[in-house]
């Protein structure tokens, strides 16, 4: 772990400029800045500035064939790989007219929720946990409960298993191409995963219930939450993109209802709606959006740790992470049971001119990609919307509403609960561009 | 799986992982030093490769009696500086955290470990100073120089002999 809670070694006061600089925001994914400015006893400013360089992936993926989308925009990010795979397949067998068969589908699913159980078991335990219970680090949380961290590790271990096996390795899968897969495991082998899964069902409930009980801030806000919903499952690999104002869109109408603008301050794109502003996309959009989905044991597990069908307390991320895990787990089981190797791994797909559209629920949520592909199957534009960059702009709004009743604070603790606040979302800067300095500056 | 797997009594006597990101320079240099070890052909002895990432090192090492670690390090000691730490005297210096954008990195995951009571029976580190951490393949001069006294120690070590070991 990177950082530390502040102290007074780590917190600096600038005595001309009265400001409070926080070195390295810890425990997030990727280096970038937050700075709220405090005039009068109000916010006057809160932005969130990625200054990691950008990483020109859209444009190095010009020139390249449409099959070799998957495995580079997969190095866009270690933690979640998986959903840049997923994403640029769904687009480029889009634009090819081509619909893999339902073995493929459910076993791309399953891949899906090993990546989901090890990023959330990742967050929820040693990144955001210890906000709850006062550590500064996983380190230190874990010398005086053990029991815990090893919880999260063994769920953590169980997901990257699963990815190892259908992806060939736990980082950057390799297994995955258009059309399918070049490998599909047999029976024998998934039989032998659904035991260490069944453990993590029972790890993923009791953390459920252990999430549960941290104490949470009183605070809510109100989100436009966007997501994908499916006729019949949990969102992951389909859907049609839905908000909680109506909006109900194919994923192939994303760019008329979605912009990304310029800020002078951040080296990230910052997403809006077309007719209005910020919007939230992931755990807490997904589980608000779909929680008819979730089955009847699920939801039960939730509405025992204190959850209703719709949160808006950010800070409750972690228990809507820890449900997610659970579900995770359950449909992974589910589709382990159902599993028929596919006659064939893939199926061959021959590329036609044209644009296509792919959208996956990543963990920290929607993944939007469109690639432009020649008869040939040469790529002439590409453009990849993460779910980091689409929450900027809430995750402003958000450190503004929620610094507004606590300007009294004095700065260590302010500054230190605005870190918390951005640990909401699990912010991947590395997919966005790239986390974090938090400033505090006020009069 | 870039391993040499030499098991004895079910046990691995000693394993070393080189760390580091093979596509930045003097970062690989863990690696390196790997990769020399194998040519070696050491009986009892695992080797293996990987990226650094925390809890993935936990992992690796259950079970092993001596695991020795090499990393690339930045602590601002002139290139090709080798730093050696025996992890039981503890925690490694805050200088050789290097940065992440991972959750994790070496000298985390040795604290965590620690705290979990999951540190192997005997670690050793060392940390070889990189010089280029830029894009690309090769380590510099004086960097590849650190390469073969790291190696050399390390087969010290593996005999029981180890320069700190008096």
């Amino acid at each position: 772990m990177r950082g530390r809670r502040p102290s007074a070694q780590r917190v600096s006061v600038m005595k001309r400029t009265k400001t409070i600089k926080v070195d390295y925001l810890a425990r997030v994914e990727g280096e970038g800045a937050m700075d709220v400015r405090i005039r009068g006893g109000q916010v006057t400013e809160v932005r969130l500035r990625i200054f990691e360089p950008p990483r020109f992936f859209e444009a190095f993926l010009r020139g390249r064939r449409f099959t070799e989308a998957p495995d580079i925009t997969a190095r866009i990010c270690g933690i979640c790989p998986v959903a840049y795979q997923m994403s640029a397949v769904a687009a480029m067998e889009d634009v090819c007219g081509v619909q893999v068969e339902e073995p493929v589908r459910l076993l791309r699913r399953l891949l899906y929720c090993g990546e989901w159980i090890s990023s959330h078991s990742l967050h929820i335990y040693l990144l955001h946990a210890p906000d709850f219970l006062g550590y500064e680090s996983a380190i230190h949380m874990a010398r005086d409960h053990p029991e815990v961290v090893q919880r999260g590790l063994g769920l953590k271990k169980a997901g990257n298993d699963l990815m190892t096996l259908l992806g060939g390795r736990e980082v950057h899968p390799i297994n995955v191409r258009v059309g399918g897969f070049y490998r599909v495991p047999a029976k024998a082998e998934l039989a032998q995963i659904a035991e260490r899964l069944k453990w993590a069902r029972d790890a993923a409930l009791e953390t459920v219930r252990w999430a549960g009980t941290l104490p949470f801030p009183d605070y809510e806000h109100d989100y436009e939450f966007v997501a994908l919903r499916h006729a019949r499952e949990y969102p992951i690999v389909e859907g049609r993109l839905v908000s909680n104002r109506g909006l109900d869109i194919a994923v192939r109408e994303y760019d008329h209802h979605f912009v990304e603008e310029q800020v002078p301050y951040s080296n990230a794109l910052h997403s809006r709606l077309r007719t209005g502003g910020a919007y939230l996309v992931g755990p807490l959009a997904r589980y608000n959006l779909n929680f008819d989905r979730l089955p009847a044991a699920v939801q039960e597990a939730a509405r025992e740790a204190g959850l209703g069908p719709v949160c808006r307390n950010p800070f409750q991320s972690i228990v809507v992470r820890s449900v997610e895990v659970l579900y995770a787990c359950e449909e992974a089981l589910r589709l382990i049971d159902l599993y028929e190797p596919p006659q064939r791994p893939f199926v061959e797909v021959c590329p036609r001119a044209g644009t296509g559209y792919g959208c996956t629920e990543a963990p920290r949520g929607i993944l939007y990609h469109r690639y432009t592909i020649d008869a040939e199957g040469v790529i002439t534009d590409a453009k990849i919307v993460p779910p980091t960059a689409q929450n900027q702009k809430a995750m402003e709004e958000d450190l503004r509403a929620f610094v507004a009743p606590r300007v009294d604070l004095d700065h260590a603790t302010l500054t230190w609960q605005c870190e918390q606040a951005i640990r909401n979302y699990d912010p991947c800067i590395s997919c966005a561009t790239h986390f974090l300095t938090l400033r505090v500056d006020r009069e | 799986m870039c391993s040499t797997r030499v098991q004895r009594d079910g046990r691995w006597q000693a394993l070393v992982i080189g760390v580091g990101n093979p596509y930045r320079r003097d970062d690989a240099v863990g690696r390196e030093v790997v990769r020399r070890l194998r040519r070696r052909a050491l009986s009892g002895v695992q080797l293996v490769e990987q990226d650094g990432e925390g809890t993935a090192l936990l992992e690796v090492w259950e079970g092993a009696d001596l695991v020795i670690l090499v990393d690339a390090v930045a602590s601002g000691a002139a290139p090709g500086t080798v730093h050696r730490f025996d992890a039981a005297e503890g925690p490694l210096p805050a200088t050789l955290a290097r940065g992440s954008t991972h959750a994790m990195g070496v000298a985390e995951a040795v604290e965590l470990a620690r705290a979990l009571g999951r540190l192997p029976r005997r670690l050793l580190v060392y940390g070889i100073e990189g010089e280029h951490f830029s894009p690309g393949v090769g380590l510099s001069v004086r960097v590849r120089e650190a390469v073969d006294r790291v190696v050399a120690s390390i087969l010290q070590d593996l005999r029981g002999g180890g320069e700190l070991d008096g």
